[in-house]
């Protein structure tokens, strides 16, 4: 009887047991999901992802941990959505629904910023490919430039799906990803103040001319759809699905599926997409060089991107005759719409007078198309180059 | 294909092939905002 009692309080203790024996890893993926969740309610740090990430990076790394195992609930939902790339594609609907693309429109020539805010990708993919890292992390870490979570999730997971790479590496991209998006206003600044002068930062850009008609607003999604797709079809999925978003919103026939992609269903994914990337946190696959090595990276793909932009708007400083302020350049990036913000506030703080956000919120949502637009002529490279 | 190769290839045809394909779509939308121009919604006052 007693041998009995003990065994079963034995295996009540089989955890605190194992955290001592084996658990170091786990530890500090605990500390790290704890600080994750700091970062998420205190800081407002992406909450919307990083507490979910958080959770589940907490929940997989607690010992004895079946959450992640055959039939456990991370598990499930990673299998449902992440395994198949549905739940980065549905978020890209909901994306597409909340972007308002008409500040593009009325000067398509921003779209350039979204091309220069890309440079990071594939300077970045240079850089890992020097560290070692294979051609499929390589690209999938360098996806990080393109300052898009479920870009990143879309292009490493359908890698790992291939055993190209190692699962738990797209919880790394993906916490990197969301991670340096939220740290744009920290990162973005100083390379701003460093790479323009006081003079290229006062200059006062005049508001964007006249408005677009529904019509060019509707038939915008149908041929960036069509074109972009037409040339490099292995993104197809993702700039079609944040297209369809925006076509089903500036249609105005079908606003219940436009609210429901935009809240409802972007909410959904947004919830199992973090808890089923924070179950690829496991300590024991998480805690590695090369998990350091993709945050290293990441940072410098965001910077890159941001010196792409700044440099082609000095360029277009200059080739304009002085009208085209520099930091514009700044938001091609994919953080939408807090680059765009950003330069709001930075051109305001060289000059009170200056309203760059219309100007900046066409770079941002080319920024979107950019980063889209890169991922998929890389996959597509990829393919015709025999690597996938 | 040995890394330094693919590299820059991806460096060169990536960004290029992405300017390219974002240069042509600002051409497009050009078009599409020239061919489908804004019309008065109210009439004229007398």
């Amino acid at each position: 009887m007693a041998d009995s009692i003990l065994s079963a309080l034995g295996a009540l203790f089989e955890g605190v047991r194992f955290l001592f024996a084996h658990g170091g890893p786990n530890v500090i993926m605990i500390a790290v999901a704890c600080v994750m969740l700091w970062l998420a309610i205190s800081k407002g740090v992406e909450p919307l992802l990083l507490l979910p990430i958080a959770f589940g990076c907490l929940l997989v790394n607690l010992p004895l941990s079946e959450v992640m195992g055959a039939g456990g609930i991370l598990r499930t939902l990673y299998d449902f959505g992440i395994a198949n790339e549905l739940y980065p594609l549905l978020i890209f609907v909901g994306i597409g629904s909340m972007t308002d693309f008409s500040p593009l429109l009325s000067n398509p020539r921003l779209l350039l910023f979204g091309a220069a805010g890309q440079l990071g990708i594939f300077i970045t993919l240079l850089l890992a490919l020097a560290l070692g890292f294979s051609k499929e992390e390589a690209v999938s870490v360098a996806a990080i430039g393109a300052c898009d979570g479920p870009t990143v999730i879309f292009v490493s997971n359908m890698f790992a799906g291939m055993n190209k790479i190692p699962t738990a590496m797209v919880g790394a991209l993906a916490v990197a990803a969301y991670s340096y998006m939220a740290l744009v206003p920290v990162i973005q600044p100083p390379i701003m103040r460093l790479l323009t002068t006081r003079k290229e930062r006062e200059v006062k850009m005049p508001s964007p001319k006249g408005k677009v008609s529904r019509a060019a607003l509707i038939a915008f999604p149908v041929v960036v759809t069509a074109i972009t797709g037409i040339i490099a079809p292995q993104g197809l999925p993702l700039m079609g699905m944040i297209m369809l978003g925006n076509f089903m919103k500036v249609s105005g026939v079908v606003p219940r599926l436009a609210n429901a992609s935009e809240n409802e269903i972007a909410n959904i994914a947004t919830l199992f997409l973090g808890l089923a990337i924070g179950g690829t946190m496991s300590g024991s696959q998480f805690l590695t060089r090369e998990t350091l090595m993709v945050f290293g990276l990441g940072l410098v793909a965001i910077t890159i991107d941001t010196v792409g932009g700044i440099l082609l708007g000095k360029i277009w400083y200059l080739l304009s005759g002085g009208k085209v302020n520099p930091l514009v350049g700044a938001a091609g990036i994919s953080a939408y719409p807090m680059a765009a913000r950003l330069v709001q506030h930075e051109g305001q703080r060289w000059n009170k007078h200056n309203y760059l956000l219309m100007h900046a919120m066409g770079a941002n949502t080319g920024g979107q198309i950019g980063s889209v637009m890169a991922a998929a002529i890389m996959l597509s490279l990829l393919k015709g180059l025999g690597v996938i | 294909m040995n890394n330094l190769t693919f590299g820059i290839t991806m460096l060169v045809v990536g960004m290029g092939g992405t300017l390219a394909t974002l240069f042509l779509l600002t051409l497009i939308i050009g078009a599409l905002v020239a061919f489908f121009p804004v019309r008065p919604t109210g009439k004229e006052d007398k």
